[in-house]
């Protein structure tokens, strides 16, 4: 599928290699995501991508019992999750339940259409 | 200091299940309504505020009601918006570009079935939470209010019981009011034992899908001289807004209800103590929770225990939601409009059985988006 942010392309072209993706402040070093062409923190211009560690805490998770996307069977959860960077990025969760708190790692869910999206498993589980 | 402004008018929509109006003409009954309250008739209006009127809202209901205004606006803040609008009819009357501000919103959103949850496609579009967001399959918009709920409960230790006494209490009052749609008994094991939509949230601390709406008249004393019924003063107005996408909302346990309530408040020369009666939007029995905190009726984390002291309840330390509101009243959408007309009925002692005794300060706090915007305007009987 084509994607149609270009303000978004470094993320989903990192996506394909397995990497997650934030911006980082040249000045202040503040990470943020999503992107924007400036630093939230201190508003210097043009933040630089970085990869991530993949590593990250839950902040929230709520566990959902609707079938709303093709291929994911209910009770799913979905969380925010805290990357060790700092930025929080709203994921699915993949395998065993996680509770806040949890500690978890990057894991990618494939889709036939768009790039791989991040989601996050528990840490020590085997993806 | 500025010239007093009054809610002068206020009238429901048809509301329930509607099968023999549109939209607009809902919206033309209840704006004709509310005017004849104030002594006023569509001819009089010269600002006109509406949200989530299809497109143009504001330009459509204008053309539909016969208006040519001279300030219009359609600012979308979700649920929040009418009492945001107060806030800018008040700065526009004040600032003298209109006089008298026609407030007016309907949806038939039960008979159309339009309410979804589900996310949207394209998933690479442009919008960033169709990219980033949505294909993780967080319902719209209960999703962001369970991650909140989780929050709280994990940093507070806030309980779903704690949440299924705001349901209860919604329930209690909609038993006293005629026009509510839910208005069986309703028990805290009732609401613990719903099916699970998202976690902590179960189907009964949902807000209800029903067609509905209505509108608010905000105008000067010098106007609203020939009302038919008791003006009521606005004390204080305010709004505020957070975040759209829940990743980037700042602390889950604090909405922007805590900067619209503080500044209302402040507008309003009052404290949490002066308020009688509170309408608190309830879109989740969560949203409740955390209105209590952030407008200060107790303190940041005791929501839990406040409400467990059935507070909320007819005859409670704090009567809240006294129409039964979304949970068990109507939910048009957004309610926040039908906030205020309960607000000013209890404000005038037209409010029946489920009448607050001697109710002289009233509150109404809107939210809306995915737990995104607030509005809060106080209100004083004269
Ligand atoms: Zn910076």
């Amino acid at each position: 599928m084509r994607i149609d942010d270009p303000f978004a392309f470094p993320f989903w072209e990192a996506a394909r290699r397995h990497e997650l993706v934030v911006q980082r402040c040249g000045a202040c070093f503040h990470h943020q995501f999503y992107p924007r062409p400036f630093c939230l923190a201190c508003d210097a211009a043009s933040p630089s991508w970085v990869v991530c560690a993949g590593t990250g805490t839950v902040y929230s998770v709520t566990t959902v019992h609707l079938p709303l996307v093709p291929g994911i069977t209910p009770p799913y959860q979905v969380a925010l999750v805290a990357l060790a960077e700092g930025p929080r990025l709203l994921a699915g969760i993949i395998g065993q339940k996680v509770r806040i708190g949890a500690a978890v790692r990057l894991a990618w869910r494939e889709r036939p259409d768009a790039p791989p999206l991040p989601c996050f498993t528990a840490e020590g589980e085997n993806a | 200091m500025s010239a007093p402004l009054y809610i002068a008018g206020v009238a429901e929509t048809p509301l329930g299940e509607v099968r023999d109006h549109n939209e607009l003409s809902m919206v033309a009954l209840a704006a004709r309504e509310a005017l004849a309250e104030a002594g006023l008739s569509l001819r009089d209006v010269d600002g006109l505020f509406v949200n989530y009127m299809g497109e143009e809202g504001s330009v459509q209901v204008a053309e539909y009601l016969g208006i040519t205004p001279r300030f219009s606006d359609s600012s979308d803040l979700g649920g929040a918006a009418f009492e945001a609008q107060v806030h800018h009819a008040m700065a526009a009357i004040q600032a003298g570009y209109c006089e008298v501000a026609l407030i007016a919103y309907a949806s038939r959103q039960r008979t159309r079935r339009s309410r979804s949850v589900a996310a949207r496609a394209p998933a690479m579009g442009v919008p960033i939470m169709y990219q980033f967001e949505d294909p993780h399959g967080l319902p719209l918009p209960i999703g962001r209010y369970a991650l909140i709920a989780a929050r709280h409960m994990h940093q507070y230790g806030t309980t779903r019981e704690h949440l299924a006494e705001i349901a209860v209490a919604a329930r209690m009052w909609a038993q006293k009011n005629p026009k509510a749609w839910a208005r069986d008994p309703l028990s805290i094991a009732d609401v613990i034992n719903a099916r699970p939509i998202a976690e902590p949230l179960h189907r009964l601390d949902c807000c209800l899908v029903t067609d509905g709406g209505g509108a608010v008249v905000v105008t000067t004393a010098a106007r609203a001289r020939d009302a038919a019924k008791k003006a009521v003063r606005i004390l204080g107005a305010a709004e505020s807004h957070t975040h759209w996408h829940i990743s980037q909302m700042e602390d889950l346990t604090v909405s922007a209800g805590k900067r619209s309530g503080a500044e209302a408040f402040a507008m309003a020369g009052i404290t949490p103590a002066d308020v009688d009666v509170l309408e608190p939007y309830d879109s989740f029995t969560i949203t409740v929770l955390m209105a209590l905190e952030d407008l200060g009726f107790c303190k940041k984390g005791e929501g839990g225990p406040f409400v467990a002291s059935g507070a909320l309840r007819p005859g409670g330390s704090l009567p809240s939601l006294t129409s039964g509101g979304g949970l068990s009243y109507n939910h048009p959408g957004a309610l926040g409009l039908l906030l205020m007309v309960e607000a000013v009925r209890q404000l005038r002692g037209e409010a029946g059985a489920r009448q607050v005794p001697d109710a002289r300060i009233a509150v109404a706090h809107g939210v809306g988006g995915l737990f995104s915007t607030a509005g809060t305007v106080v209100m004083g009987r004269e």
